[in-house]
């Protein structure tokens, strides 16, 4: 429900929409207007936004400052004398979140014939796969090819992706699609079996396989059933705080939490998986976010930590649309198929000020710049502000109904408070939506660091500097069972040494003599959204 | 309903005096206690985030999403954590897709007493007894797709007479669905193949060992398909 003062800015909307229509499409922008606004803009391209790291693998390298904040952060563990000869849990293949990465690696080394632990922060499947709606690329067309695809991989990442990551991600995508069908996901499909498949941004075929808008849900659910029929063992509610390691300087197992009782617990592996998503919720810059409550990039301290590189890390990616008001659902996705369909975006005036399909990141600075530097925004009443997004138009344009039969979930979304977008419009702002870069993998998902692995969202390199939509969901399946797989064989050979938890205090050394003293204490594991918190 | 900016909530019997504009999981925030259960998505996608609440001299009982819904009120809140919901253990490979198989991992599906509390709970608008209802006939295709958008939240489960877990009967039917009452897909079989026997490996080997010019110039000149 909009408030008064909103609803007399909408008739602002509505004056100036017949002229709008009547001057047909805004001007693209050119090339250097688009590098003006990205530089001025984008977040990416605010220098004080970034931190330079002082320690670790990455020392000299840029990151986003409040992830440089908990990768020269304190341990959790700094005070605590834990003993690691009582070792509470034993496992083959430790197995770090339990989002669709760690399921699929799951089940992997589950069948590689290891004794699998999966432990995770919430409980198992909620985490960003659960709410991935558009869907998982695989060129399984006859009109397609992995190599097609892998042109459009990298040509999306600035070129800037690791080669042997690409190739192997379109490479096992026809499998992993296969894998999934043949696990009983219900994907989009003709009557005759041929997949349904659509164009994503940046592809040059049709390759975007779905189930519904419930892409992520339905692979997720379905994972985690499978992952309950082979009986592998799950702690919820029981995040890692620290990785293990033995005296030969491999990686050992990990430090848990239990998140209620607040206990540790010592759990030792003879190899690790770090699947622990995203970083959404670290709130870069002040940005909401898509993502869901336990994305704040704990993988990532956890493996600088035990010196594992990070790459491209000072990429992040920014949906122009995410949900400005109303607050129940700010920062949720608006997907980018209402702009597809014709809405435009206006500033507080009722006017135009950027094409409405200019790639992500321009839309995205577009809109930054016109509440933050024009001030242009319409306020919200939790404090922030939004730019207009004129979404009757799409039914002016394409006739009455269109909205109900090609965005409902949307639809249904608004309607829940109070708000018609085909009649009134709708207010969005740019939302913290993925992290480009991680902890850098081989194909097989290893570390430079004896060991240690890392699937999904945590990995660095197979997208470089942007990923395209679709490519995640890929990724989480073809590079979670890759690392399941290597790390289930690889456990069979692996003799632990004693456990040791030094690798902590000579991280805390190397803070204390670059100087970095910090109150920050990490992994953050929950963001504090009380009002003391905030 | 009622104007006021500010609306008291009663959380676990504590009283606050939260913003009307917020979610009830939001209030909960607000009012200071930091979630560690029943919080997920905050997207209406998980179904972590069942709670019970009732509003002060209406005597029933209700269960919503708290990320999907407004404090109203006056309104008597309690989360309910994950309800531990029976789970049928099975390979799938040695299913048939049908009713035989339901009543295998979930015979309560036939002590429904057809009270439909679980349609009157179910936070995504679904007609759950009807998928039920589905199941128990063997009309797996049919349960699949009506019980399509369900996020497992579980609270069909609590309401349930017949102790019925409704959310792993639909995901049954479903995954028996997709697995053998759905087409096979010829051109992903094909594909599949194709990559076993190595037919794709030297065109992106070729890729692989371009220069970045080199694929710039063959990525600016690619056909896109309409
Ligand atoms: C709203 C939204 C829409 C999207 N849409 C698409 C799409 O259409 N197509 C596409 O390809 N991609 C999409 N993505 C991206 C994609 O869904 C994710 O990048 C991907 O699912 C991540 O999977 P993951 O397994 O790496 O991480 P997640 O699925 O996020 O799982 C991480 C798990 O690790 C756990 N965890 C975190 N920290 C710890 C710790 N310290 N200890 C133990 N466990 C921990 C978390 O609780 C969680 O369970 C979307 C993302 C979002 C947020
Ligand atoms: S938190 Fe996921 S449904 Fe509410």
């Amino acid at each position: 429900m909009y408030t008064p003062e909103m609803r007399e800015l909408i008739k602002k909307v509505e004056e100036t929409r017949s002229q709008r229509i009547a001057k047909g499409d805004f001007p693209r922008m050119t090339a250097e207007e688009k590098t003006e606004v990205l530089e001025e803009n984008h977040p990416d391209y605010i220098e004080s936004g970034f931190v330079e790291l002082k320690v670790g693998p990455n020392k000299g390298e840029k990151v986003p400052n409040e992830l440089g904040e908990l990768l020269q952060g304190k341990s959790r563990i700094e005070e605590l004398k834990i003993d690691l000869n009582k070792v509470d849990y034993e496992a083959d293949v430790l197995i770090i979140g339990g989002g669709g990465s760690g399921a699929a690696a799951a089940l992997e080394a589950h069948k590689a014939g290891s004794k699998v632990i999966i432990a995770t922060k919430l409980r198992f499947g909620d985490a960003n796969t659960m709410m991935a709606e558009g869907g998982i690329q695989a060129a399984d067309k006859p009109d397609d090819s992995p190599a097609l695809h892998y042109l459009d991989v990298m040509g999306g990442g600035h070129y800037s992706n690791v080669p042997e990551l690409a190739a192997a991600l379109v490479k096992d995508a026809p499998v992993a699609i296969k894998w999934l069908d043949d696990l009983g996901v219900m994907f989009d499909k003709e009557k005759d079996g041929t997949m349904v498949t659509t164009h994503g941004g940046g592809t040059s075929r049709r390759r975007m396989h779905a189930a519904a808008d419930y892409s992520g849900a339905e692979i997720m659910r379905v994972l985690r059933d499978e992952v309950q029929n082979k009986e592998i063992e799950v702690l919820e509610f029981s995040p890692a705080v620290e990785l293990i390691m033995d005296t030969e300087g491999k990686v050992a197992g990990a430090v848990l939490f239990n998140i209620e009782t607040e206990e540790y617990h010592v759990a030792r592996a003879k190899t690790v998986i770090i699947a622990t998503g995203g970083a959404g919720r670290l709130h870069y810059q002040g940005f909401p976010t898509s993502n869901h409550y336990g994305a704040t990039a704990d993988g990532l301290v956890l493996g600088y930590r035990v010196g594992a590189k990070l790459a491209f890390a000072d990429t992040i990616q920014y949906h122009p649309t995410g949900v400005a008001y109303p607050a129940q659902i700010f920062g949720a996705l608006v997907t980018e198929k209402v702009r597809s369909l014709g809405a435009t975006p206006l500033n507080i005036h009722g006017e135009q000020f950027v094409y409405h399909l200019e790639t992500r990141d321009v839309e995205a600075s577009a809109i930054i710049r016109e509440c933050n530097i024009k001030g242009k925004g319409i306020p919200t009443p939790n404090g922030g502000q939004g730019v207009w997004l004129d979404t009757p138009l799409i039914e002016i344009l394409n006739g009455p109904g269109t909205i109900e039969k090609r965005v409902p979930a949307m639809m249904r979304m608004y309607q829940k408070f109070g708000i018609d977008m085909r009649k009134e419009p709708i207010l969005i702002y740019p939302t913290l939506h993925y992290q480009n870069g991680g902890l850098l993998i081989d194909e097989n998902g290893a570390t430079s660091i004896e060991n240690l692995y890392v699937a999904g969202e945590a990995a660095g390199g197979i997208h470089g500097r942007n990923r395209l939509m679709g490519n995640s969901l890929l990724d989480i399946i073809v590079f979670g069972r890759r690392a399941g797989k290597s790390a289930g064989n690889l456990s069979k050979k692996v003799e632990l040494k004693d456990l040791t938890l030094n690798h902590v205090e000579e991280f805390h050394s190397m803070l204390a003599e670059a100087d970095l003293v910090t109150n920050s204490v990490s992994p953050m594991l929950l963001p504090n959204y009380t009002n003391k918190g905030k | 309903m009622t104007d006021k900016k500010m609306v008291d909530v009663y959380i676990l019997g504590k009283k606050y005096s939260v913003p009307n504009t917020l979610t009830i999981m939001e209030s909960m925030e607000y009012a200071g206690y930091q979630l560690k259960r029943g919080c997920g998505c905050r997207s209406g996608f998980c179904g972590a985030c069942a709670t019970v609440y009732r509003v002060k001299g209406n005597k029933e009982m209700k269960v919503v999403l708290a990320c999907q819904s407004k404090v109203e009120d006056n309104m008597y809140l309690t989360q309910i954590p994950f309800f531990p919901g029976d789970k049928g253990v099975y390979d799938l490979n040695n299913l048939e897709a049908t009713a035989d198989t339901i009543a295998k991992y979930y015979p309560e599906v036939y002590k429904c007493i057809g009270c439909n509390s679980c349609t009157k709970g179910c936070s995504q608008s679904l007609d759950v007894m009807q998928y039920i209802g589905y199941a128990q006939r063997g009309e797996l295709e049919k349960c699949a797709h009506a019980s399509f958008d369900c996020v497992s939240c579980g609270i069909c489960a609590t309401r349930c007479p017949a102790g019925i877990t409704h959310y792993n009967v639909g995901l049954l039917a479903r995954r028996l669905t997709g697995k053998y009452i759905a087409a096979q897909t010829a051109h992903l079989n094909e594909r599949v193949e194709e990559i076993y026997e190595g037919v794709h490996d030297s065109a992106l080997e070729e890729l692989m060992g371009k220069t970045t010019d080199e694929l710039k110039s063959l990525y600016n000149n690619r056909d896109i398909t309409k």
